[in-house]
C-alpha cells in the first residue's frame, strides 16, 4: 500500500516548483517603477507645470478621462472641456494632450510597458513627431 | 442584541434601501467635471449642401481637384493607387451612374459627359444608420451622419445598405499610403469603414466644410436646409435642384444644379 508515494510526492514538489517559477525567479528582482519624463519644449514653457487635471487624479483616471473625451466628441459633439478648477481645453488627442506631452517614448510607453497595458489609440491617433 | 427575525428584516430592508439610493448619492458627491460644445460651432437642424455644377465644370474640365485635394490632405485619406481598395470621400462618378433614373437617351450632351461631384449624402432617412449592429454610425442632431471609428466592427453592413455606395473600407493599415500626414487629424487603421463626415471637426468649430471653403468657384453651397433664410434654401428656391435617386426614400442633403 502506497508504494507510489515517492512517485506522487516528487511529482507534486516538482508541479509547485513550476507553477511558482515565475515568482521565485523574479524574486528581488523588482522592475524600477517609472518616472516619466516631463521635460518637452511645450512643458518647459509653462510658467505652473501642472497638467489639466491633479496630477494623481490623471494619474489614476487618464483612461476614464480620455474615453469620455471621446464619446463627448465624437458622438456628442461637444469640444470643450471644462476642468475642475474651471479652466477650458479643447478635447483633443493631438492638439491639446501631445501639445504638451509630445515625448510618447518616454511620457506614454514607459508607464504603459511597465502596466503591461497596450492601449490602441496609436493605430489611429497620430503620435508626436520626435518620436520618429 | 439578540437578533430576532423582525430585526433582521429591519436591517436588510435598510441595506437594499441604501444600496438603490447609492448611484444618486454618487452623482451628487462626485466632482463631475462639464463638457461644453464650443461657442463658435455652427448650429443647424439639418446640413446640406447644394452643388452648382454649371458653376465647377468650366473650372473641373480645366485640371481643378482643389476639393478632392484638399479633404484628401485635411482627413489623411490614403491613395493607395488600387481601384478595389479604394479610399473615398468626395469623388466623380458620370451622369448616368450618380442618377440613374433621371436620364434618357437624348440627354444633352454635356451633362451626359460631365463628371459630377459626389459624397456622401448625409441622408435624413440614412438605411447605413438602421443597419449598424453597433450603432458605430449614426446621425447627429444637426443631421450630419457620422462614423465612430472606435466603434466599427468592420461588419460592412453599411457599404450594404448606402445606395450610393459613398463607403469604402480599409482593407490595409492605410499609413503607408498618405503622401503628407496632417498631424492634427487621425488615420483610420485596419478593418474599418469610412467616409465623408461632411467636416464635422470643423463644423464644431465655427467653420464650413472645406470642400466649399477652398472652392475658388464657389460652386458648393453649404447651409442650414430647415432654415428658409440659410443660402442653401434660398439656391434651392430659386433654382432647378435634383437629388441622387430621389426614389429611394432616404432624403439625400446634397442637391445639384444642372
Amino acid at each position: 500500500m502506497y508504494r507510489d508515494a515517492r512517485y506522487i510526492i516528487t511529482g507534486l514538489v516538482i508541479f509547485v516548483g513550476l507553477m511558482t517559477f515565475p515568482f521565485w525567479s523574479n524574486a528581488g528582482r523588482a522592475a524600477p517603477a517609472p518616472a516619466p519624463n516631463l521635460d518637452t519644449p511645450a512643458i518647459r514653457q509653462l510658467p505652473a507645470k501642472q497638467c489639466i487635471e491633479a496630477t494623481q487624479y490623471m494619474r489614476a483616471y487618464h483612461m476614464q478621462l480620455l474615453n469620455d473625451w471621446r464619446t463627448q466628441v465624437v458622438r456628442d459633439g461637444k469640444e470643450i472641456y471644462v476642468a475642475s478648477d474651471g479652466k477650458q481645453y479643447t478635447m483633443s488627442l493631438e492638439n491639446t494632450c501631445f501639445q504638451c506631452h509630445s515625448n510618447k517614448a518616454e511620457f506614454c510607453d514607459q508607464c504603459h510597458t511597465y502596466a503591461g497595458v497596450e492601449p490602441d489609440c496609436w493605430s489611429c491617433h497620430i503620435e508626436p513627431k520626435e518620436n520618429k | 442584541m439578540e437578533t430576532s427575525r423582525r430585526n433582521f428584516l429591519k436591517l436588510g430592508g435598510a441595506w437594499a434601501l441604501g444600496l438603490a439610493i447609492l448611484p444618486a448619492v454618487k452623482g451628487f458627491a462626485a466632482n463631475n467635471p462639464e463638457h461644453l460644445v464650443n461657442p463658435k460651432a455652427m448650429a443647424g437642424k439639418r446640413w446640406g449642401l447644394v452643388i452648382d455644377m454649371q458653376k465647377c465644370w468650366p473650372r473641373y474640365q480645366a485640371g481643378c481637384r482643389r476639393c478632392f485635394d484638399t479633404c484628401r490632405r485635411e482627413h489623411n485619406i490614403p491613395d493607395i493607387g488600387n481601384k478595389k481598395e479604394e479610399i473615398k470621400w468626395i469623388w466623380t462618378e458620370p451622369y448616368g451612374d450618380a442618377f440613374p433614373d433621371q436620364q434618357h437617351e437624348l440627354m444633352a450632351e454635356d451633362i451626359k459627359n460631365n463628371p459630377f461631384i459626389v459624397l456622401c449624402n448625409h441622408c435624413d432617412k440614412p438605411p447605413c444608420v438602421r443597419v449598424c449592429p453597433t450603432r458605430a454610425t449614426f446621425k447627429r442632431q444637426d443631421g450630419i451622419v457620422m462614423i465612430d471609428y472606435h466603434r466599427c466592427i468592420g461588419c460592412r453592413y453599411c457599404m450594404a445598405a448606402c445606395p450610393y455606395g459613398a463607403r469604402s473600407f480599409n482593407f490595409r493599415d492605410p499609413r503607408p499610403y498618405i503622401k503628407e500626414l496632417n498631424p492634427a487629424y487621425p488615420t483610420r487603421e485596419k478593418g474599418v469603414v469610412e467616409k465623408c463626415t461632411l467636416c464635422v471637426e470643423r463644423i464644431d468649430t465655427g467653420l464650413p466644410p472645406a470642400c466649399v471653403e477652398v472652392c475658388p468657384a464657389k460652386a458648393i453651397t453649404f447651409g442650414d436646409l430647415e432654415d428658409p433664410s440659410s443660402e442653401a434654401r434660398q439656391l434651392l428656391k430659386n433654382r432647378y435642384t435634383i437629388q441622387r435617386k430621389p426614389e429611394l426614400g432616404t432624403h439625400p442633403s446634397i442637391y445639384y444644379i444642372v
